[in-house]
This record gives C-alpha cells, structure tokens and sequence, in this order.
C-alpha cells in the first residue's frame, strides 16, 4: 500500500468554534482537548510532543520543557490570544519556532468589554443587582443617595497603553463628555493620541488625576506588579481601576486592601492571578470588586474571527509560509 | 409664635439632600418624612394637609383624593423627577397649582445609566459575576463560546423616544461602530436625528430591524403595556430590551414569557411593576433579565442638582414667579 500522504500534525490545548476547527481538520491531523476544564501541564506536554503545530491561549506557558517536549519539529504555535506574555518569544525565535497571535481581530470586543467594566463599576451594577434580588430596594433611601454611581461625564480617563485596545477605548469614552483622557506608556504615541486629543503624561501624573484608570496595557517583566500599595496610594480616593491586560499588572492583595480601606473607590477585573480566581479569593467578598472570567474578546463574531485567524496562522506556518498574524 | 407660622409651609416626601433642604428651611417651614423606608399613602395624605407646597417624587401619586386632602391653599408641586406620569397634571392646571420638575440636569446621569444597561446585557456581567462567585469559570469552555455576549459594534440600535434622554444615550453609543440607529415615536425630530443620522421608523420596523431595543420614552396613557406579547414577537431572537422610561410601558407578564422562551435576548431594567420589584417576581430568577433598583440619575451631582432646583421650583411658585422648569 502507497504511503498515505503525512498530515501535519497539530494538537490544540482547547477546542475552538467548529467551523474554523472543520477548516483545520480538512488539512492537518488535528487532535483536541475537548473537554471544558484547561488540560493539566502533563496532558499538555503530552499532547504536543511529536507535533507539527499547537493551538495554545494563555493558560497554557510556552517555555523550554514545553518547546524540548514537543521536539525538533515543531514549526508554528498559534495563540488564541493577542497576549503573549505566557511564551517565551525569544526561546521560539531560537528555535525557529513561528508564533501567531490575534491581533486587531479583537480589539473592538475587548474594549466594548473594557467600557463595560468602567460603567458597571461606575454605577455599581454588582451592587445594585444584589440589592434587588436581597429585597433591600425600598428600605434604603440615604437622602436620595443610596447607591449613588460616578458619572464618566466630566470625569478624567486615564489609559494605561495606548496600544489597538487602550485606543478604542479612549475613543468611545470621548463621546460621553469626559473632562479628559490622559494615558501613560513607554512612549508617546501622537498619531494615536492626537485624534481623540488624548495627553502623554508620566504614570503618576496618571494616577493622581485619573478617575478612571484603565489597564490596557500588554503585560511584561517591566510592569509585573505595577499596581502595588504605592500605586494606589497615589489614586484618588474615589479612582476606579479597571484591568482588562493581565492579572499579572496587578498586586492583588494590595488591591484588596485599597478597596476595602477605601484608598480607591472600585474596581472591575476581566484577569486576575491565578485563573479562574479561586472562589475563595478575599476580591469577591468586596462590593466594590467586580470580577469577570476573561472573557473580554468573548462575542461570537470575535471568537470566530480569532478562529479563523489562529488556523490561518498554522496553515501559513506549516506551509512555511509568513504568518497571518505574526508575534515576530 | 406668629412670625414662624406666616413662612410657607412645604411637605418633603423623603430625606432629600440636606444642602438643598437646608435651603428650603431657610424661607419655610418645612416637615420632612425622615428615615428610610417611604411613607405610607395615609401617611403622605396627612403630611400634605394645609401644605402650600409638596415636595415629591414618582412614588407619590397626585390625584383628586391627595389635592383634596391638601387643600385649596397649595400652590405649587416640585417632582424629583423628570417623568411625569404619577401626577394628573390636568387636574393641576384646573386648581391652579404649579408643577415644577427636573429635565436636564438628570440628562447625563440618566443616559449613562442607559448605555451601562446595554453594555451589561450585551456582555452578560450578571452571569459572569454569579459564574466566578460560584465558581464555574475554568469548568466551561464551549468550544471558546462560554458566555459569549453581543457586539455594539455592527449592531442596529432602536432607540424609542428620541427625547433628551434618547438622544444623549444615541451619541454615546455612535461611538461604537453601530451599523445604524433608527428612533420611533409620534413625530419625527429632525433637529435631534440628523446631527447623529439617526433614522426614523415605525414602531414596529425599529422592533423587527434592531439589535438593541432601548426604551426612552416619558410613559402616558398611549404607551402603557406598549411592550406586550406581539411587540416581542416581533423582536428578533437575539435583540435585547432595555427601559429606563416607566415598568407600566412593559407588560411584565409577556417580558417573563419571552425571555424564557427565547422569543428575546435578554432585558437590563431599571424601572418595573411595581417598584420595588418584590424578591418574589419570577424576573428576578431568570439569568438574562437584569434588574437595577431605579438608579438612572443617581449619582452624586445629580442628586444634588435635581434638589437644588426642586428648591428653586418651589421657592419660585411660593413667591409667584414663574417656576425655574415648570411643567405648568
């Protein structure tokens, strides 16, 4: 019997929307971890070894053992993620390794999602979703001030990165009369800044302004715990931080005690350290903590589109093509 | 002691923001039901006799028996609120008593409400938060569609009523990329439409064609239970309702049905029937029906702008001036 022509092999640490994975199936031999639960570390190294390619997101840390386990021929790795802060980038580019990522593809999704956290925090939906529901609408009326909200008109915003996401953020929140939108960096970023009339300042200058600081920043060894006891300190009392970049850029326990002492006003978080948060974190005791599972790109249009960008990128990578949407 | 008994006389319904009372002190005499549960109709009759001014909100409802218990000597009502639909403003007008309320001032905070309502029905914050407290996050996947919400961007958002309110919420949500807005009501408001290219329709076209239906609308005989079984029939299945206009637009029942039957999306009310809505309403047990205790314009400068001129509303219509925004 004649050899049957040597599918690339690819396994993928999650499942994605069908339609892109039929896509995949029809070129590569392509092996899923289909259940809902995240693989552990050993049935992920076990399933790459051998393999062609790997569809990763961000649970999954590509490192040495993980790049040593898989073996010499693995061509391409795609991130279904625009983060890449759990490989090590410049291990794979030693290695040949090519790495994809989802840029762009999600960056509407993600900032609808960040301007929802800043209006849930703001008017302290949480709060009044529980009041509801414990029966406790129409026995508290605080001189008509019960549950009170934050208006972001008037407010000024404060973008931690400037970046596709930080951007579009800035951009929809300019239309709700803010007072203005300042935002910090490694660097000026005028083409950006300039159309939404947005101020470079330094990160403190951010932080004793802002009402609301927003964290949109991609997460690296620099900005690792960036939002410690001294950060909030600097904030104002009545700041809100939302973080939609990576748990990471925050120290979590400095931010609980901020928020229940009262340093800063609330917060809304799509990531945290570790992931998911264990439901006995002390953040989701707090009434003015807002915690979402990581689901900031999560929209149908989105997921497919991060699909489809994802097999675009291991097919290009195995063909030995450039990729779609390279990391580097 | 004479000189005390010839100052007016006003009848605070609730605890109101002690600066603006404070005010209202200092030219009458005024009696405050204090605490915080609301008082009872006897209680509010009671409160209201011999008062040559009321100081009200939407739970007190103006009609014969409360004019009559009164008494001929009133001369002017201030609402907290701009909606109208508890008081019989004919009847007012017959007696010759003034009726001052709040428009504008609660614009922003009311409009900022509304787009919070939106964006949390569209990303589904109420399952996030009960899925991270109960710790399901990290035990679903869905092939990358767990709780996957709605894009604003793309979508065809119906705004009913385009008044101050309407169309503060339609300049906000401009900025997201919508692919159109359409507004339905008795007349067309080239004024208000054209600057946002806003589109006008029929009813029943902005229900069939909208993605996001948002209720904005002052409530009145016409448009009580304007939101029945046909109307959400005639949504599309993945349309999601939003009212920050009166729970009597709504009919409550047929909401129930179609949420849970998926004839629609999903609802964020911050307004129902009755208010409070009791713990026991079957709403309350659906997870995609999202209730908020009647905070639209509830933030801090908000409150206190709407007193201020309440105060000045009623000041004004004891002295005989015109009011500062009467209603007649």
């Amino acid at each position: 019997m004649s050899e049957l022509p040597k599918l690339p092999k690819v396994y993928a640490a999650i499942s994605m929307p069908l339609e892109g994975m039929n896509r995949l199936r029809k070129l590569c031999q392509v092996t899923v971890n289909d259940r809902d639960q995240d693989p552990t570390r050993q049935e992920f190294l076990d399933g790459a070894r051998g393999m062609d390619a790997l569809i990763i997101y961000p649970q999954v840390t590509v490192d040495k053992e993980l790049l040593d386990t898989a073996g010499p021929q693995l061509k391409v790795i795609g991130t279904f993620s625009v983060g890449l802060d759990h490989i090590d980038i410049n291990l794979c580019k030693k290695r040949g390794v090519k790495v994809g990522h989802t840029p762009d593809v999600l960056t509407t999704a993600t900032a609808e999602a960040g301007v929802n956290l800043v209006m849930a925090t703001a008017r302290r939906i949480q709060e009044c979703i529980r009041a509801v529901k414990d029966g406790v609408w129409g026995t508290v009326w605080d001189n008509a001030m019960w549950l009170a909200g934050k208006e972001i008109a008037g407010s000024v915003i404060g973008i931690v990165g400037l970046g596709r996401i930080g951007l579009a953020i800035a951009k929809r929140l300019a239309a709700f009369e803010v007072s203005k939108i300042l935002y910090t960096g490694r660097n000026s970023r005028p083409e950006s800044a300039e159309s939404i009339g947005a101020e470079f300042v330094t990160f403190d200058q951010l932080l004793e302004q802002s009402d609301f600081v927003i964290v949109a920043c991609s997460a690296n060894d620099s900005n690792k715990g960036l939002f410690n006891a001294a950060a909030f300190k600097k904030m104002k009392n009545t700041a809100i931080l939302v973080n939609i970049s990576r748990g990471v850029v925050v120290d979590q326990d400095a931010l609980y005690n901020a928020l229940k002492s009262g340093e800063i006003g609330a917060a809304g978080l799509d990531v945290t350290t570790p992931e998911p948060l264990p439901t006995s974190s002390p953040l989701l005791t707090l009434p003015n903590c807002l915690v979402t599972p990581h689901n900031a790109p999560c929209t149908v249009t989105t997921r497919n589109a991060m699909c489809e960008l994802t097999v675009d990128n291991i097919l290009t990578g195995l063909e030995g093509r450039p990729l779609k949407a390279p990391a580097f």
